[in-house]
């Protein structure tokens, strides 16, 4: 199991065991982490997954793809280290990863 | 007077479900009309995901959304479904001879027997781009789309977007806007590279702005823009506008059926299981869109449910026959219907 902290608007702290393999977005969905919609359920079709990944944890996690980047045109507050979490699959190396959660999904 | 458009049965909703009831109520040979604010068939199949692998449809290892959608429209063919695209469903209201009037945001008025909700997801409808009391402006000075071009001449006009939609209005309008920039958050567009080409030429020729940015401020009174702030990867910077176009694509909004009169469970449609009717008699709802015990979201529960909601609507249109259940490989009378009859 890896660990995964999620970071909710108004500060809370979300530590989930997240099983490799599944994205990060399913396992922010699956412990009820606020602030997260995934309104098309993970096929990269909205911007509603939306996340700042911590910064000491950006090279690991790594750059979107082009299609991801054209979806995050769509996300609220865009940053270098913004991701869509449908994207990111959980493996050993993102142990102790660390997102944060928008004010507001799109 | 307006023109009424009658037919057996209106469906609202040309995604899969709404399309696969053509097939079953065409079988129990009733007409359909079909009414969607898309300007294709497909509802999220086709605007969503027409490239993304279907796993869970019967018989199909695996298909994409897309060929879904044209394979339903193939099956459907024989019994002539007609369509009305880019419009949006308004008004639904009862007759007193127990038939139904269904009107969309452009006036157009259909009568039928039955109406059935395939709406999914609900309508698609443009984006609200996330700006701070972006609301105050709408309608005024901030237009989600482009009805008539002759609003934006002489303007200073600000369009916020990477992809078509931005980038054909870009075009479109730049030669009769007094000025025109474009705001985009990043140099690569989705749009296609013809029309980013055009833009950048244009904008070597000065005339028009490219900025690389995101809008994060509004200024302007009573609903007239004054200008907006940009936020680029060299610092804020603010542009003069009097009307602005985002373009931040489609999303999913429950829209008109909420004044429809119709009992509603956290923006779904609550239905019996028997004929997915909702609490209106002769008003169905399948798909998506729909709520009972046990529901699961599954295009292929919707089909389920369009097969059994056409039984009951049969004999709504038509109480005076008597319904006869049979198969497709077996009867001629289908066969015949289909085209396929030996």
């Amino acid at each position: 199991m890896t660990r995964i902290t999620f970071i909710a608007p108004d500060g809370t702290r979300y530590d989930v065991e997240a099983e490799n393999g599944s994205t990060v977005m399913e396992n922010a969905i699956r412990n009820g982490v606020p602030g997260i919609e995934a309104e098309c359920g993970g096929a990269c079709a909205c911007a509603t997954c939306h996340v700042y990944v911590d910064e000491e944890w950006t090279d690991t996690v790594g750059a979107p793809e082009a299609m991801e980047e054209d979806m995050l045109d769509f996300a609220y507050d865009v940053r270098p280290n913004s991701r869509l979490s449908c994207q990111i699959r959980v493996r050993d190396e993102l142990d102790g990863l660390v997102v944060t959660v928008p004010e507001r999904q799109a | 007077m307006t023109q009424v458009t009658r037919t057996d049965v209106v469906i609202v909703g040309a995604g899969p479900v709404g399309l696969f009831a053509v097939f079953e109520l065409g079988l129990l040979d009733l007409k359909c009309h079909l009414i969607d604010i898309l300007d294709r068939p497909g509802g999220q199949c086709a605007e969503l995901y027409p490239e993304k692998p279907i796993y869970d449809i019967p018989a199909w290892p695996v298909i994409s959304g897309q060929e879904l959608v044209d394979r339903l429209m193939e099956q459907i063919k024989p019994f002539q479904p007609q369509f009305t695209f880019n419009r949006m469903v308004c008004a639904l209201e009862r007759l007193e001879d127990g038939s139904f009037r269904v009107t969309t945001d452009e006036g157009e008025v259909f009568e039928a027997k039955v109406v059935v909700i395939a709406a999914g997801g609900g309508s698609f409808q443009p984006k609200r781009p996330p700006i701070p009391g972006i609301e105050a402006f709408e309608g005024k000075s901030v237009f989600y789309a482009v009805r008539r071009m002759e609003e934006f001449r002489d303007e200073d006009l600000l369009i916020v977007g990477g992809g078509d939609s931005a980038l054909d209005w870009t075009l479109n309008l730049q030669p009769i806007a007094r000025r025109l920039t474009l705001v985009h958050r990043r140099p690569e567009f989705r749009a296609a590279p013809d029309s980013v080409n055009k833009m950048l030429a244009l904008r070597d020729e000065g005339k028009l702005t490219f900025q690389i940015g995101q809008v994060t401020a509004l200024t302007g009174e009573d609903g007239q823009l004054t200008g907006a702030r940009v936020k680029g990867p060299d610092g804020e910077v603010e542009i003069a506008c009097t009307r602005l176009l985002p373009f931040f694509g489609l999303t999913m909004k429950l829209g008109p059926i909420a004044n429809w009169g119709l009992n509603l469970h956290e923006n779904l449609i609550p239905v019996d299981t028997e004929k997915f009717e909702t609490s209106e008699p002769g008003i169905f709802a399948i798909g998506d869109i729909n709520h009972y015990p046990g529901k699961l979201k599954l295009i292929l529960s919707g089909f389920h449910e369009a097969a059994l909601m056409a039984q009951a609507a049969k004999r709504i249109v038509h109480p005076d026959q008597r319904v006869v259940f049979q198969y497709t490989t077996s009867s001629t009378s289908l066969q015949k219907k289909l085209g396929v009859a030996g």
